[in-house]
């Protein structure tokens, strides 16, 4: 069973991605693991281009930067464009409600923002995405993910928040019956 | 009761670090990549019964924390570096006025306000002579977020038992970083509270060294009515411009650093003792040393890593011995001068092999970019 995983999830400032890498990186806490979890970001609150990284081992992690990444989370075009080329053995994520649609045996588009629409609420895309690439990757159990949602919210964000990981997770079951990567 | 394990923030743990060494009174003026601190600060410090002061400037900020040391409370202020350039006048009076306090310095990229967001290590040099005048201070620097909440500790008690100004020279990764971590119980790191005067209010001198050849602090407020001035004073604490005082007060701010070297200069190895190449370094740029060290054995090169948790008093002792048994010594850091691989040749000699590994343009330095500087032996 791989016990590392290195994860970047990159977009633009203000898609929550840096909060979505602090929720992966609680939900392999409370799996027992090793996390570091590092960001890069310009001066902008809104806009520009935000990383958020996420390391996670049962070995203690000593170099703090991914090197070279199992899964890529993209919901902008700039942040596509970075990845885009990585190796088959990268699965890379991205919002095909946001991006033009590529082909790739790698490359798995969902329409988080769409989605996150119909649930009511724009800024659940990022919880929606953490849904779908926990089914697919296997990086941590979807029930953690749970937890750490239940725990960092309350009352209707917390329903929220578990209802679009869900909206992820049944997406993922329906169009691959749950077979993973 | 199993201690939980949660995921913080390098900038939370200095916080929380500073609540454990007993901190009560944080001013600040907030500044990225600091600013977390200061936010924390403003919810902990009044549920605490401390203080937390919102200033006008970084110059009032320190200003605010020399009084509230004065007046009894383990103080601090965190900043980056534009602020930190705007308290150093103030800091050399806390460094003549023998006041404890700890500055956490968040460096980011510079010069002036620079990449704001960006990490560097280039104010080395400016912890340790960013002030006028002949005088010494210490400085900590972290690699971990659990290094963060240690040094700040070990930062609140340098502070108190020598009655310097401590700085914390972090830096942007470290302090965003995160990383799980456990919060130590209470009891569980030493935690030491600065000297009072045992003698009556009428016989006390702030200035007196004891024995130890530290001078116990007394509290404005209190029934000890001191004086405390930036100009040349006598053990009383009033001005004295005699030149036999004058020597004997600037060689004390040096001496009573000197005295305690031993157990003020904190480091940490890795592989060291057999270390054939010798990579020194410290704060966040030591994770990648040690991947660089660790991928080096690998490929049949004895490197290990000798990591400066204290950067001031620099750790001559430690770099001259690990230094001297290395063949290479690799210096890498987030900024152009080498501003500690200076230091290191001014231990190790002018004809030693010293490789410098430096970034300055907001990018981390990759245990790939020390690497080449091992292999192009």
């Amino acid at each position: 069973m791989k016990e590392r995983y290195e994860i970047i999830l990159a977009g633009a400032g203000g898609q929550g991605l840096i909060l979505c890498g602090m929720i992966l990186a609680e939900a392999a806490i409370a799996e027992g693991k090793n996390v570091v979890q590092t960001q890069s970001y310009g001066i902008a609150t809104r806009g520009g281009f935000s990383k958020s990284e996420v390391i996670m081992d049962r070995e203690e992690i000593i170099f703090q930067q991914i090197q070279r990444p199992d899964v890529v989370l993209a919901l902008t075009e700039q942040a596509m464009a970075m990845f885009a080329s990585a190796g088959p053995e990268v699965q890379i994520f991205y919002d095909s409600t946001l991006l033009g649609t590529r082909p790739g045996q790698n490359l798995h588009g969902y329409p988080f923002s769409a989605l996150a629409s119909e649930l009511g609420h724009g800024g659940t895309a990022n919880i929606i995405a953490l849904g779908v690439m926990a089914v697919l990757t296997g990086m941590v159990k979807v029930e953690s993910l749970v937890s750490v949602l239940s725990s960092r919210f309350s009352g209707k964000t917390a329903d929220l928040n578990i209802k679009a990981l869900y909206t992820g997770v049944k997406l993922v079951e329906k169009i691959t019956k749950g077979d993973p990567l | 009761m199993q201690r939980e394990v949660k995921l913080v923030q390098g900038n939370q743990a200095i916080a929380e670090g500073a609540v454990y060494a007993g901190a009560r009174y944080y001013a600040g003026y907030p500044i990225t990549p600091s600013s977390e601190i200061a936010e924390l600060c403003s919810v902990l410090m009044p549920q605490l019964g401390g203080v937390y002061m919102q200033m006008e400037d970084e110059i009032a900020s320190i200003a605010a924390v020399i009084g509230a040391s004065l007046a009894g409370v383990k103080s601090f202020t965190a900043t980056s570096g534009p602020g930190f350039s705007l308290m150093q006048e103030n800091l050399g009076l806390a460094v003549l006025g023998e006041v404890p306090c700890v500055i956490i310095n968040v460096q980011r990229c510079g010069p002036s306000t620079g990449l704001a967001t960006k990490p560097a290590q280039s104010d080395v040099m400016q912890a340790r002579w960013g002030r006028h005048g002949d005088q010494a201070i210490i400085a900590l620097s972290p690699a971990t977020v659990k290094e963060c909440f240690d040094l700040t500790v070990t930062a609140f008690n340098f502070a108190e038992k020598f009655r310097v100004p401590v700085v914390l020279l972090a830096d942007e990764i470290v302090g965003h970083m995160r990383e799980n971590f456990t919060y130590p119980a209470p009891g569980e790191l030493q935690v030491v509270e600065r000297k009072k005067p045992t003698v009556t209010p009428d016989r006390y001198k702030p200035f007196e060294p004891a024995e130890d050849g530290i001078a116990p602090l007394a509290a404005f407020g209190s029934q000890y009515v001191f004086h405390i001035t930036s100009s040349m004073h006598g053990t009383d604490g009033y001005s004295n411009n005699d030149p036999g005082n004058a020597a004997w007060r600037v060689a004390q701010l040096h001496q009573k650093i000197d005295r305690y070297r031993s157990e003020i200069v904190l480091t940490k190895t890795f592989n060291a003792e057999d270390a054939d190449v010798l990579l020194i370094a410290y704060g966040a740029t030591t994770r990648a040393a040690r991947a660089a060290a660790l991928t080096a054995r690998r490929g049949g090169i004895r490197a290990g890593v000798l990591q400066l948790l204290t950067i001031w008093p620099f750790p001559d002792e430690i770099v001259a011995v690990l230094g001297g048994q290395a063949s290479t010594v690799v210096v890498p850091e987030m900024n152009f001068s080498g501003q500690v691989a200076g230091e290191v040749q001014r231990v190790l000699g002018p004809g030693a092999d010293i490789r410098r590994v430096n970034r300055y343009n907001g990018q981390v330095i990759t245990p790939q970019d020390i690497l080449r500087a091992i292999q192009g032996r």
